[in-house]
């Protein structure tokens, strides 16, 4: 299998410049300033069909074209590391073992947009991880990375490093430029689009750490050679965060059309489902990507093998499919209650939302609080088409896609898992026989 | 550029959004705007009351727009088609925002001094539904005084960002006026600090429900007893036409006019209607204004039946609208 990314993350002290350099980082911004224009390089990120690795896969090469670039205003570069959908956790591990690959990619992607500055937006509770970051980017300063004149050519770049309050809100990306700006980390009603005024109302690139990361195996190997890797138009590597019942958490880097099956069974990756028990669904792509029961995680509505791409998790919409969003990948065992997973789900979206439109501020807690009914063991019937009423009412009308997010995971629980909500109803009980629960005695 | 609207079509400049080709054809296809406010800068966007469909995005690029749009916050492009009221999923989707807006809402109508001339009522009985599905607790918060003339019920507060926009737009010394998050969200006190600007009482005027209100007037009377004329004074601050509100002789307040979309109107000569507070608090002798006469009230708005011989039938539509909204019962605190 191979790696673009994490390829060398066991290799001792590859945080530090010398260590990376003698890996062969910085590379491309070698190849890159040196022998390619900015417009070549960002035509080589079109070629290689790398798609945006934050959640909604838009085609990078593409956002990059759109970006305004009138005379005298300054260009942005922001790196979007806010990472706070429950179940991922690959940007962390990237900045945090191989923090140069980010900082080689912001400067290579800077070149390619004409940004004189840039900035990571990174989330609070990751303060740590800042740390390492400032400590790499002061090593690149050092070494003549960053800073005037880089190479001796005259591209200037200064690149910084920010540390946000810990808001999952932050992470929509006008919010985040809100939130650089020092302002209320609100989303921005669009348009106008960052591409055309995003920070300080100046063009602007928002990109996940991945996203920017994988620019320089673009950039050295060249578009059409990464464009080889994956299937059809989900091309190249990516990071799945691996969390939940399997005997192996933990991040991984696949080519892009692993089968599922493969990917939770193999010994290569989550090595299947821990204390021998049975998968019962998967969350694939962070907690805002819809659920799907065993049947339909292994395989599509037409009997297909599910893939990791783009298109074979989405294949069926989300009547019989789901997204792979961010990677987040949450597997969960047979005594997993669907209702109490959904219910932290909500309780989450509930808690995060910035609360300027209506339907998401209202309807999130709303659900939440009919969520907990059944926990109770107080719900009755009427209530799964209460809860479906109010996400179908929610979705589609907000400003930004924390709505969607909030609304997705109960539709598809509600969907796929009707019958567990009914139960509850019906019994006015509710068990948990998770072994987390058996653990930890934790109630709602 | 031509826009339909519900199947009337009307030529507007570029730039026009929805909702202002609307309210051009006029109030039978212009949507709900509750946190809109053509007045004030960047507002719209957040309530979702103004959503319609886009069934044609423009002449050039026929297709529909995948999910509704906020009419207030979208601009109209050559050959638009629109369908506000005439759409069955835009109502449905209204009445969502709605109940929405309701859930956490006190609904203490009968002890609210916005009472009658409320959009939430107004919304509230056009699009609502008689029953609330809610069942859990309202949320609450303490009432605040921002100074001594303006009181904060948060309760009320339906996060429609207009007080801030105006705090915004007529001082420099705020950014924001929203703490906490989510449903939790407050209008802070730092609004406070506007309190020394001359026109900090316009809050009240375009707060579109009783989160702000005018202490100087609180309790005194329920606006439909009121008689509103129209009046102006010399002021050296601001134009100095008001609306003053009368109980017999006595002016029991004073607010700034406003237009049929319930906005604070400008002057017949462009320049803005917003009041001082010198105008509104401070000169409540009928002495201190010249009176033009009895104000043009809008149609649906109750106020106007109590001054044309429909007190009977305003009664009643009061009691139903109550009802509508779920109704408290009048022991219960404010
Ligand atoms: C509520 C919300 C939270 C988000 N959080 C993140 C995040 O933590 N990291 C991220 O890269 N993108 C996040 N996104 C997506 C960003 O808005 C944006 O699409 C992304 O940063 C674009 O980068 P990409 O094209 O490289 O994926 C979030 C979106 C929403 C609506
Ligand atoms: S959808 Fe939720 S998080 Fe997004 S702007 Fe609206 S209230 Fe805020
Ligand atoms: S709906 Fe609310 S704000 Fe309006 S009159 Fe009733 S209590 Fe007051
Ligand atoms: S106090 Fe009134 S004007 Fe201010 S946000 Fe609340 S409802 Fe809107
Ligand atoms: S009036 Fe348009 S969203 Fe509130």
């Amino acid at each position: 299998m191979k790696k673009l990314l994490i390829h060398n993350d066991k290799v001792p002290n590859i945080h530090t410049l010398d260590v990376y350099r003698a890996q062969g980082g910085y590379a491309s911004v070698e190849k890159a300033l040196k022998t390619m224009t900015p417009d070549q390089v960002t035509e080589e990120v079109k070629k290689s069909g790398l798609r945006g690795r934050g959640g909604a896969g838009f085609p990078t090469g593409m956002k990059w074209s759109f970006l305004a670039k009138p005379e005298g205003v300054p260009r942005y570069l922001v790196c979007n590391a806010d990472e706070s959908e429950p179940g991922t956790f690959k940007d962390r591990y990237l900045m945090e073992k191989i923090p140069h690959a980010l900082i080689e990619g912001m400067i290579t992607s800077s070149y390619a947009l004409g940004a004189k500055t840039s900035y990571i937006y990174i989330r609070g509770e990751y303060f740590y991880v800042a740390r390492i970051l400032e400590q790499a980017i002061a090593e690149a300063y050092a070494a003549g990375w960053l800073g005037k004149n880089i190479l001796g050519t005259d591209f200037s770049h200064d690149c910084h490093v920010q540390v946000g309050g810990g808001a999952y809100i932050c992470g929509e990306e006008t919010a985040l430029l809100e939130s650089l700006e020092g302002k209320r980390g609100n989303p921005r009603i669009k348009p106008p689009f960052p591409a055309v005024a995003g920070l300080w109302g100046c063009p602007t690139v928002v990109n996940n750490v991945e996203t920017i990361a994988a620019v320089c195996p673009i950039v050295n190997m060249g578009g059409e050679e990464y464009a080889k890797i994956g299937i059809g138009k989900s091309t190249g590597t990516k990071l799945i965060s691996a969390s939940g019942h399997i005997n192996k958490p933990g991040v991984y880097e696949i080519e892009l059309g692993v089968p599922v099956e493969e990917f939770i069974f193999s010994d290569e990756y989550c090595g299947g489902i821990r204390n021998g028990k049975k998968l019962k669904a998967v969350v694939a792509g962070g907690s805002s990507v819809p659920i799907l029961p065993t049947e339909l995680i292994l395989k599509t509505a037409k009997g297909e093998p599910r893939l990791m791409t783009y298109e074979s998790l989405a294949d069926g919409g989300f009547q019989t499919g789901t997204m792979l969003g961010s990677g987040g990948f949450i597997v969960m065992d047979e005594d997993t209650s669907i209702v109490k997973n959904l219910f932290t789900f909500t309780r989450f979206y509930h808690h995060e939302s910035c609360g300027q439109c209506s339907p998401c501020r209202e309807g999130t807690g709303w659900m939440e609080k009919i969520l907990h009914k059944f926990l109770d063991g107080t719900a009755n019937e009427s209530d799964v088409d209460l809860l479906w009423d109010i996400q179908s009412k929610i979705e589609g009308k907000t400003i930004c896609p924390l709505g969607e997010a909030a609304a997705w995971p109960v539709a598809a629980a509600i969907r796929h898992f009707k019958d567990e909500f009914l139960e509850i109803a019906r019994k006015k009980k509710f068990t948990d026989v998770s072994h987390y629960n058996r653990l930890n005695k934790i109630s709602a | 550029m031509k826009v339909t609207i519900d199947g009337i079509e009307i030529d507007v400049p570029k730039g026009t959004t929805i909702l202002q080709a609307a309210r051009m054809i006029g109030a039978q296809v212009a949507p709900p705007a509750m946190c809109y406010y053509s007045k004030l800068k960047t507002s719209g966007g957040y309530c979702r009351t103004c959503i319609v469909k886009v069934t044609k995005g423009s002449a050039q690029n026929p297709n529909p727009m995948p999910k509704p749009v906020a009419s207030c916050r979208t601009e109209v492009m050559d050959g638009m088609e629109v369908q506000n009221f005439t759409s069955p999923e835009v109502l449905e989707a209204r009445k969502g925002v709605v109940e929405f807006l309701l859930i956490n809402h006190p609904l203490d109508c009968p002890v609210c001094d916005q009472a009658g001339e409320c959009k939430l009522q107004d919304l509230g009985y056009e699009n609502g539904s008689a029953k609330t599905r809610y069942e859990f607790k309202r949320r609450e918060f303490e009432m605040i005084d921002i100074g001594d003339k303006i009181k904060l019920h948060m309760n009320r507060c339906i996060l429609c960002y207009r007080c801030v926009k105006t705090a915004e737009q007529f001082t420099d010394e705020r950014v924001h006026g929203v703490i906490h998050r989510g449903d939790m969200g407050e209008i802070s006190t730092y609004i406070e600090k506007v309190i020394d600007n001359d026109f900090s009482g316009n809050v009240i005027d375009v707060c579109p429900v009783g989160a702000l209100t005018d202490n100087t007037f609180r309790f005194k009377q329920r606006v439909w007893f009121t008689k509103p004329v129209d009046a102006h004074r010399n002021c050296p601050t601001c134009s100095g036409r008001v609306r003053v509100w009368l109980k017999g002789e006595e002016v029991v307040r004073v607010t700034a006019r406003k237009d049929e979309w319930d906005e604070i109107m400008d002057t017949p000569d462009g320049k803005s209607g917003f009041i001082c507070n010198s105008c509104r608090y401070d000169h409540k002798q009928k002495s201190d204004w010249v009176i033009e006469g009895p104000t043009q009230v809008n149609r649906h708005s109750v106020i106007s039946q109590n001054h044309y011989n429909h007190l009977n039938e305003l009664k009643v539509q009061v009691m139903k609208q109550q009802k509508a909204l779920g109704f408290m019962p009048l022991d219960k605190k404010p």
